[in-house]
């Protein structure tokens, strides 16, 4: 019990010492907290235009909080809720309508605004309610390089026919076009829209098969560049072998110091009747969360920040395109080329709807434009396609269902628990037991505690909500979750991105990827631990480096290497003659690529692992087996291996378990590619709860069938063997 | 002695080729961190485009609002969080795994399966409890309840490896202290424990390195700018636009060094700590 106390103790000390030194500093009388996503060039803008909102109110302060954009959401949806939120908050308006019915921001009120676009302000319009402060507007624009192409460029076929006089490497456009935000400026021009006016897919019809084939037309002739990605737009238009570059405002900070290129809206399309490609405008607005601490306050930054002198220092210090347009009478505005460019552009371009469906279009509506880029479906199909599985993504909750029987299960449960273990109780022989135990409960029973409060209650309340709809609505829907995923919400069992699918992918890539491990892990450590290595403790040294770098980091750099153009892998195949290979376009070899970066991870660990279980063989055995004259591949197969098999059961167990949710491989790496089929159970789970419209509900069903398998499996594994695993 | 002096060279080669392949993709990272401007061109030797310190510069030097040096808050934090972390993982699950190694008693199989099963079962849908429960124990934005929920997260992972580890350990040695008038917490404080330590020494790296890369749920919990931890920071040069990879990459660099210098001087540990969990499980 000393023991446990002076744990308890020094534990109690550790953490107030931590607590201690996370205390805030209060150097205002009043602060004001602003969150926002953007990076470093916007963020200083917005900060130069508080800072003279600051000047003006004496005394109070405003915290610009940075949020990592791929945070931003889950952070707000988190805090504001439990009263944690910001005074104020920055986002684009296209998850407006998800904020609203989650009820996450409030309406704003006060002066009618003006000096705004009527288009602007009606995209932050929602359910008969103004909901945002309107401060910028983004969009795509195109980049031209002056001395590669002095005139403008009024229209794609212009820039088409610039194509013929280009040498070889060089091309007239750069242009993302397996992006579809980066093309649907093509699919307006055509007539055609992702969305319509009441929430469904819209793509589907004559014209934007028409939009897709003449945008597949690009790549097949060698317009754009195949397989065009956001880095080789920017490499490509930044060494000049683009002449020009469907980008936004973004290229323009990477191409400082580089002058001699203009933008210029994006041009008409004469195939299209002659109309233009307008790009989708998202507005950046500031925006007030629901229990905003000082809402009048906060209004009134807002106010300021959109108005025209926070407008102009925005612009003037961050680059922000803003919506105010009174702002761009300001000389500091109107003669700055690129600034102009960019409002010309967002004059013309066209809000993305205010639905809260627009999260869900663009995974769908991506992956139908691989497929017709890779000429794997033709446009219509890969548009009905898209059409079908928008449907699918964007299922309506399920019903709300009776919970009396769950409640009644549950507490009937609870309760036979509850009586068998009392009755057992009174059992002389458990009484017995128990009090035998006693003394080892005071060795585990913290921990116990610790792990159940924050590990596994965490976890069953997180299963729990795999009874529930999820956001916004989080009413009861009894195992509708399960039905859903296990009979394909309707579509065939054995269509795109079923469980029946998804299942054997994970299965192949666990089996796959630990059989790679173990192989590579343990033949090295035989090697290393061969008497004769020389430099061994340096090698052993290296070869760990995969282990300590983060894997995201790493994973991001596989990504790199696989790139068509950019690629080290088709660089080294190139040394040996082999045309560059499409790593991402077939399964066989997007599957490869995710295998080779999670088999890089891991194999330390498991080599790690094998050597310290070759010191612990007793060096005798080998004598004995010399003296019987053994060959050294019959030591391997008799003594080493069956020697190392107990060492190695447990880490390949917990490898197994590890493999099998492997998210980060997946999303980073083939994030999907091609067209889903390389996704695994937990990937999946993880687009339902963030990308396909905050399906938590659904996401949390993965998880327990995921948890479910897991569990099965190892149930499987012989007796002892599971045994070691514990 | 031919044959001897071939297999001595094929055996060479071979780690050399896997000392390549471990290394190959960490190079692309340092090219592009000493590359000045933005992304070098596609070749099969990661050399970078020139050499500058630039990506190394801006990132070691970016301030804040308020003027604060941010690599350095965010340093500091993430080395408290990740130590911390460590060594309460370390003091929890020290006594328990020495208890599960020991003795016997109602409940072992059942608290053991529930160990593993935390293990199996994907977080995606238990941050929204955390967050809540982080809230009612006033945690929120404090160091405090990171570390938190990242020791309990390593807890059951630090079992595993410190039991095998304390099985392999003979019972007669503690005995013996007994035997001598000690009681069994000071057997375990001054005769089991200095036995066990590769193994503790890998496990508080494990759950160092844990937390020292952990991003999803520092994220959520933290939302004032001086308690980011380091992987906030790198993340904000991977956003979706405005990446800048060469910052990125100096910053991965940056945030690798601590844990490889770590790997470096626990790296005899490193290899008997990690077996003990096993050998005898």
């Amino acid at each position: 019990m000393t023991r446990a106390h002076s744990l308890s103790l020094s534990l109690s000390l550790s953490l107030s010492l931590s607590l201690s030194l996370s205390l805030p500093s209060l150097a205002h009388a009043q602060t004001l907290v602003v969150w926002h996503a953007y990076g470093d060039h916007e963020a200083a803008g917005l900060a130069a235009a508080a800072h003279a909102w600051e000047t003006q109110h004496p005394g109070v302060h405003v915290d610009l909080v940075a949020s990592p954009f791929g945070a931003y959401a889950t952070r707000l949806r988190s805090a504001v809720p439990t009263h944690h939120g910001p005074d104020l908050f920055i986002d684009a308006h296209n998850r407006l309508a998800t904020y609203v019915a989650e009820g996450i921001v409030v309406p704003i009120g006060g002066a009618p605004l003006d000096d705004f676009d009527g288009r602007v302000l009606a995209s932050l319009r929602y359910a008969d309610d103004l909901w945002g402060v309107p401060l910028s507007v983004k969009c795509l624009a195109l980049y031209v390089w002056d001395d590669l192409a002095r005139d403008p460029f009024v229209d794609l076929e212009a820039i088409e026919a610039r194509g013929s006089t280009l040498p070889t490497g060089t091309f007239p456009l750069v242009w993302e076009l397996g992006s579809s935000y980066a093309t649907v400026g093509l699919f307006h021009a055509y007539g055609a829209e992702l969305l319509d006016a009441s929430g469904h897919f819209a793509a589907s019809t004559p014209a934007g098969a028409s939009a897709l084939a003449r945008l597949t037309g690009l790549e097949s002739r060698g317009i754009v560049p195949p397989e065009t990605t956001n880095d080789l737009v920017r490499d490509l238009f930044r060494s000049r072998r683009a002449v020009s570059a469907v980008s936004g405002p973004w290229l323009a900070l990477d191409l400082v110091g580089q002058p001699g290129w203009r933008v210029q809206p994006l041009p008409r399309v004469q195939s299209a009747d002659d109309h233009a490609m307008q790009p989708y405008a998202t507005i950046e607005a500031a925006m007030l969360p629901t229990y905003s601490p000082q809402p009048e306050l906060a209004l009134d930054l807002a106010r300021y920040l959109a108005a025209t002198e926070g407008s102009v220092i925005r612009a003037r210090e961050g680059g922000h395109i803003v919506a105010s347009e009174s702002a761009w009478l300001e000389p500091a505005l109107a003669n700055d080329p690129t600034l102009v460019g960019f409002h010309e552009a967002a004059l013309r371009a066209l809000p993305m709807p205010t639905d809260p469906h627009m999260d869900v279009v663009f995974g769908p509506m991506d992956r139908a434009l691989h497929n017709a880029l890779r000429g794997d479906a033709t446009p219509a199909d890969a548009l009905a396609q898209a059409a079908h599985r928008f449907e699918s993504e964007t299922r309506a909750a399920p019903a709300r269902r009776d919970p009396t029987i769950a409640i009644v299960f549950v507490s009937s449960t609870l309760v036979l628990v509850l009586l068998v273990a009392l009755s057992r109780l009174r059992s002389a022989e458990l009484r017995a037991a128990l009090v035998r135990s006693m003394p080892a409960y005071a060795w585990v029973t913290h921990a116990f505690v610790a792990v159940l409060a924050l590990v596994v209650v965490p976890l069953l309340v997180g299963a729990a909500t795999s009874f529930f709809a999820g956001y916004p609505d989080q009413h009861y829907v009894g195992l509708a979750n399960y039905e859903d995923i296990l009979t394909n919400r309707g579509s065939g069992l054995f269509d795109h991105g079923s469980f029946w699918i998804v299942l054997p992918v994970t299965v192949l890539w666990t089996v796959v990827n630990v059989t790679l491990h173990v192989a590579i892990g343990v033949g090295l450590a035989l090697l290393l631990h061969r008497p004769t290595v020389k430099l061994r403790t340096f090698a052993r040294v290296l070869l760990v480096v995969p282990w300590a770098v983060p894997s995201y980091v790493t994973a991001l750099a596989w990504r790199g290497m696989f790139h068509r153009q950019l690629g080290a892998i088709n660089a080294i195949l190139a040394l040996f003659g082999v045309e560059p290979v499409s790593w991402f376009a077939q399964f066989s070899t997007a599957f490869t690529a995710n295998v080779a970066t999670n088999v890089w991870l891991g194999f330390p660990f498991m080599m790690v692992v094998t050597l310290g279980a070759l010191t612990s063989i007793p060096r005798d055995l080998y004598e004995a087996a010399d003296l019987d004259g053994a060959t050294a591949m019959q030591k391997l197969t008799r003594i080493t291996l069956p020697m190392l098999a107990p060492a190695l059961l447990p880490a390949v167990a917990m490898g197994a378990v590890w493999t099998f949710n492997m998210f980060n491989v997946v999303f980073l790496v083939s994030a999907g590619e091609p067209d889903g089929t390389t996704e695994i159970l937990v990937s999946e789970a993880y687009r339902w709860a963030f990308t396909r419209g905050h399906q938590i509900g659904y996401a949390a069903a993965y998880s327990v069938l995921i948890f479910m398998i897991l569990v099965g499996l190892t149930r499987l594994l012989p007796r002892e063997r599971a045994r070691s695993a514990t | 002695m031919r044959a001897r002096l071939l297999g001595d060279v094929v055996v060479h080669a071979l780690i050399a080729l896997a000392v390549i392949f471990a290394l190959y993709p960490v190079l692309w990272v340092v090219a592009l961190a000493f590359s000045p401007g933005v992304t070098p061109e596609a070749r099969a030797l990661p050399v970078p485009d020139g050499f500058s310190l630039e990506h190394f510069a801006a990132v070691l030097s970016r301030t804040d609002d308020g003027g604060h040096w941010v690599f350095g808050s965010q340093l500091a934090s993430s080395s408290l969080v990740s130590v911390f972390t460590a060594l309460v993982a370390i003091m929890i699950a020290t006594p328990a795994a020495y208890g599960l190694s020991r003795f016997d008693f109602v409940g072992k199989r059942a608290s053991l399966g529930a160990m593993l099963a935390t293990q199996m079962f994907p977080g995606v849908a238990a941050s929204v409890p955390l967050y809540l429960l982080l809230d009612a124990l006033d945690l929120l934005d404090t160091r405090t309840g990171l570390v938190l929920v990242y020791a309990t997260t390593a807890v059951p992972f630090a079992i595993f490896q410190l039991r095998g580890a304390f099985d392999a350990i003979p019972k007669e040695l503690e005995e013996a202290a007994m035997v001598d008038g000690a009681t069994r917490a000071t057997a375990f404080l001054r005769v089991v424990l200095p036995a066990a330590r590769p193994a503790i020494a890998v496990t508080a790296l494990f759950a160092f390195i844990q937390a020292w890369n952990e991003f999803v749920l520092a994220a959520t919990f933290l939302t004032r700018e001086d308690l980011y931890t380091l992987p906030i920071l790198l993340q904000s040069y991977a956003s979706e636009h405005d990446a800048n990879l060469g910052h990125f990459a100096a910053g991965a660099i940056l945030v690798s060094v601590p844990v490889m210098a770590l790997f470096y001087f626990l790296q005899r540990e490193l290899v008997t700590g990690l077996t003990e969990g096993g050998v005898k499980g």
